[in-house]
């Protein structure tokens, strides 16, 4: 048995450390770190309320548009504040963009470079794969990169900039729409529809949202040599690597819903367990401190009571992240459970057979890319330019009130409470914060901890392979952990 | 020639990075490139992790590998009592700053990425929970984790790429003036900014610049008007290119709607009043427009807003154009 620090992780946001117990060739337990702590809940004490909308989404680079929508969701929940169908359509592009760009950045150039490493130069597929995907010089980003950037102007156009736009209002967006945007609008959106469908699918978004079972898409993917697409190169790589097999999650997931549209969501609220799917009672929310480098370890508190006081030298304490548990349980957020959540037959019927892994997660979000992209031309055409995109409305003295929605990575909450004009607590739970906390009072490890137990290690490892897909797969983003 | 690049991250959020993935004509990838930039380690672009990390390390210490330029994005954390433990880097066993503050004086050029690695930024916010600073300033004072004495190698200070976040091209085309040899001192300001950006004014290019000269002011968000009066625009005070260089293809704040916050300068994270507000006395905003007498503001500032045509006042507090411009035609003689 011997003990290892596995660290730094590159290619995931921010800092990260992982623990690890191996036992013979497999990890036997593991301790997930986040060595990071700035305290943007002690930063925004006292401050006006209105204020976070510019330092919540200073959180983080990568989710700032998703801190935007968390922090402006909660002043309009204390002002009892809606949007025009404008604001509304604007925000859901506006977050559309981010969380799509963030798939899109993940696959590229977080995830997939890991099987360009030396180590699988052995494996017949290693060559061409290395040569698009090897960090750096693959020829992959130069081909992405624009694309992105393109698929970014849409941010130029509705949000001013990206990251850390002003642009999101409680009551909309600040930013109204004309004419000629609503057409360059729909230009850009033809355009990177047309790079999904012929470099990262190979085939049109439709046709890859009809596969509904593992059965369809492994026939799908039959039908195409295995360097078709870079969707069909992951395909190869997961099945010659059994990727299915690694990193399983506890089969528990949560989905707070997002993309509010003419009083529905495009992806549901809920919680999926045992293979089925109950109501999410946002109560029953709590954050345990047990093992995090924190005071005030009382019982585990809903976040409305949360405090943040740091101490390095906590008993027990491993990291600067909390542990948030629902009903005192462990859950699963990101793209896969959205897509568990939400139903979408193929990732059910993945999540059936395999559960949480490597593979399941990759797919989820690839598949994910397509739908909200075909959202996302739904909410073009809904732009009426000369129709307002903002209303207002003050704001309270003494007031809570809470914004949940999805970022990219899964679910994001803030908790904020209003007293005398001004901010008395703001607490935010952001999704890597559920995926890779640590143990809590009863010694449940964390979503991240869980699935890296009986990860494989290779001889004369020193940082496992496989750690590094189990971790990358959930696209963790530890600047957002901790805030 | 190539130059070596080590970008390191501690108290920040990683949007420097992101914003620098946005870079265009040619990608970011492409640009180092172009300047012959070798990529040492980034930490959302490099395969190296772990040990293969420290290794390299290892090797800049030794002296095996030359460190020509090393970028922080993010604050130094100093926390908590000046032991760094809120940020250890991962996989080292020590604090952030200690390992920022080895390699800086390796380093040739040392370059901060953004305004929490030059001055603070966001994260000194509030009460500075966190005791974060500058490389070489903390605020406006050179109080930073290197101090005022502090010359990299090449014998300049710190070049302080300050914006929050950085547009691209400030970061590429800073790297490749360093990278070429003809950077020099001359090029930055009396705050270590890059002057190629920071001798502009977002006020320079800003689309609302008809408003302003008619005092013509939104009062609420979303209207057209301009911002300063009453939305808290410190666009005549900062100093940064925003509205003539353009964000992710045709943006800007001031394009996007929004009041400017002065991200590029020391101590923003603090206006002292809230960011989407106007401090006035005696209804004249506090902070007037660089270089203008106080005098000549307020006597412009009356007489523009006593000759405000009706186009501008009504556009000014609407969404949405009310009122188009008149069209004379011209007279035959």
């Amino acid at each position: 048995m011997s003990r290892r620090v596995v660290g730094p992780f590159n290619r995931v946001e921010g800092d990260l450390e992982v623990h690890l117990e191996i036992t013979g060739d497999r990890v036997r337990e593991a301790w997930v770190v986040s060595p990071l702590y700035r305290g943007f809940e002690q930063i925004l004490h006292g401050k006006d309320p209105r204020d976070a909308l510019v330092y919540t989404p200073r959180i983080c680079g990568i989710c700032s548009v998703s801190q935007s929508v968390a922090a402006a969701m909660a002043l309009a929940d204390t002002q009892g504040v809606t949007m025009p169908p404008n604001g509304e359509a604007a925000v859901n592009l506006i977050l559309a963009n981010e969380n799509v760009a963030d798939h899109l950045t993940h696959f590229y150039l977080f995830f997939m470079p890991d099987f360009a490493r030396e180590v699988y130069a052995g494996e017949s597929w290693h060559a061409p794969v290395a040569e698009r995907f090897k960090a750096v010089s693959g020829t992959a980003a130069r081909q992405v990169l624009p694309a992105r950037a393109d698929f970014m102007h849409l941010m130029g156009l509705l949000a001013g900039k990206w990251p850390h736009t002003l642009a999101i209002q409680p009551g909309g967006t600040t930013r109204s729409v004309e004419v000629q945007e609503r057409m360059r609008i729909g230009s850009i959106l033809f355009g990177f529809r047309r790079f999904l469908e012929s470099v990262l699918f190979g085939d049109t978004l439709e046709t890859l949202l009809a596969l509904d079972s593992l059965e369809a898409l492994r026939a799908w993917a039959a039908r195409h040599p295995w360097e078709h697409s870079d969707f069909c190169r992951f395909l190869h790589i997961a099945d010659a690597l059994q990727l299915e097999e690694l990193g399983q999650g506890n089969g528990a997931f949560m989905s707070y819903g997002v993309y509010a549209s003419r009083g529905s969501r495009l992806f549901d609220r809920g919680v999926w367990r045992d293979y089925a799917l109950s109501p999410l009672d946002p109560e029953l929310i709590s954050e345990d401190l047990s093992h995090s480098w924190m005071s005030h370890r009382e019982a585990p508190k809903h976040p409305y009571e949360g405090v943040t006081v740091p101490d390095a030298d906590a008993q027990d304490g491993y990291t600067w992240c909390k542990a948030p548990r629902l009903d005192g349980h462990v859950v699963e957020v990101g793209a896969l459970a959205r897509q568990v959540v939400d139903g979408h037959p193929l990732i059910r019927d993945l999540v059936r057979h395999s559960g949480g892994n490597v593979r399941n997660r990759v797919i989820a979000r690839l598949l994910e890319i397509a739908r909200v992209v075909i959202a996302m031309e739904g909410w073009a055409a809904q732009l009426k330019p000369g129709e307002p995109c903002c209303h207002h409305a003050p704001l309270p003295e003494e007031a809570m009130g809470c914004g949940m929605i999805e970022a990219a990575r899964g679910s994001l909450g803030h908790w904020l409470k209003i007293r005398n004009g001004r901010i008395l607590n703001y607490q935010i739970i952001s999704p890597t914060t559920w995926n890779f906390s640590p143990r809590d009072a009863r010694g449940t490890p964390g979503s991240l901890e869980q699935a890296l137990i009986g990860a494989p290690v290779r001889p004369g490892e020193k940082d496992p392979v496989a750690v590094q897909h189990i971790v990358r797969s959930f696209d963790p983003c530890m600047v957002c952990t901790v805030h | 020639m190539t130059s070596t690049l080590l970008w390191l991250q501690s108290g920040g959020c990683g949007g420097c990075s992101l914003s620098l993935l946005c870079a265009e004509s040619p990608d970011v990838l492409t640009a180092l490139e172009a300047a012959g930039i070798r990529l040492l380690w980034h930490p959302s672009l490099s395969e190296a992790s772990g040990d293969e990390f420290r290794d390299l390390l290892q090797q800049i210490r030794a002296g095996d590998i030359p460190l020509d330029i090393l970028c922080l994005e993010g604050a130094v954390i100093r926390g908590p009592s000046g032991s760094g433990r809120f940020h250890m880097m991962a996989g080292t066993g020590l604090p952030m700053m200690k390992w920022v503050d080895e390699l800086a004086h390796l380093a040739q050029y040392v370059v901060a990425v953004g305004s929490c690695a030059a001055y603070g930024g966001i994260t000194a916010g509030g009460g500075n929970p966190s005791d974060a600073c500058g490389l070489q300033y903390d605020g406006t004072g050179k109080t930073g984790l290197l101090g005022e004495a502090f010359r990299a190698r090449s014998t300049l200070p710190v070049v302080n790429i300050s914006g929050c976040p950085t547009h691209p091209n400030w970061v590429t085309e800073t790297l490749m003036q360093i990278a070429t040899g003809e950077f020099t001192e001359k090029d930055i300001d009396t705050l270590g900014r890059p002057r190629s950006y920071a001798d502009h004014l977002v006020h320079h290019g800003c689309p609302r610049n008809e408003f302003y000269e008619f005092k013509a002011s939104a009062e609420k968000t979303s209207d057209l008007g301009c911002l300063m009066e009453h939305m808290g625009c410190l666009g005549t005070q900062a100093h940064a290119d925003c509205n003539t260089r353009l964000w992710n293809g045709e943006g800007s704040c001031l394009r996007g709607g929004y009041a400017c916050i002065n991200c590029t300068a020391p101590g923003f994270e603090e206006p002292g009043h809230g960011f989407s507000d106007t401090p006035k006395l005696a209804g004249i905003p506090l902070g007037l427009p660089t270089d203008m007498p106080k005098a000549w503001f307020v006597a412009l500032a009356s007489l523009s807003k006593a000759a405000t045509p009706k186009r501008l006042k009504e556009n000014a507090v609407s969404d949405h154009i009310r009122v188009s411009p008149g069209y004379r035609p011209r007279k035959r003689s």
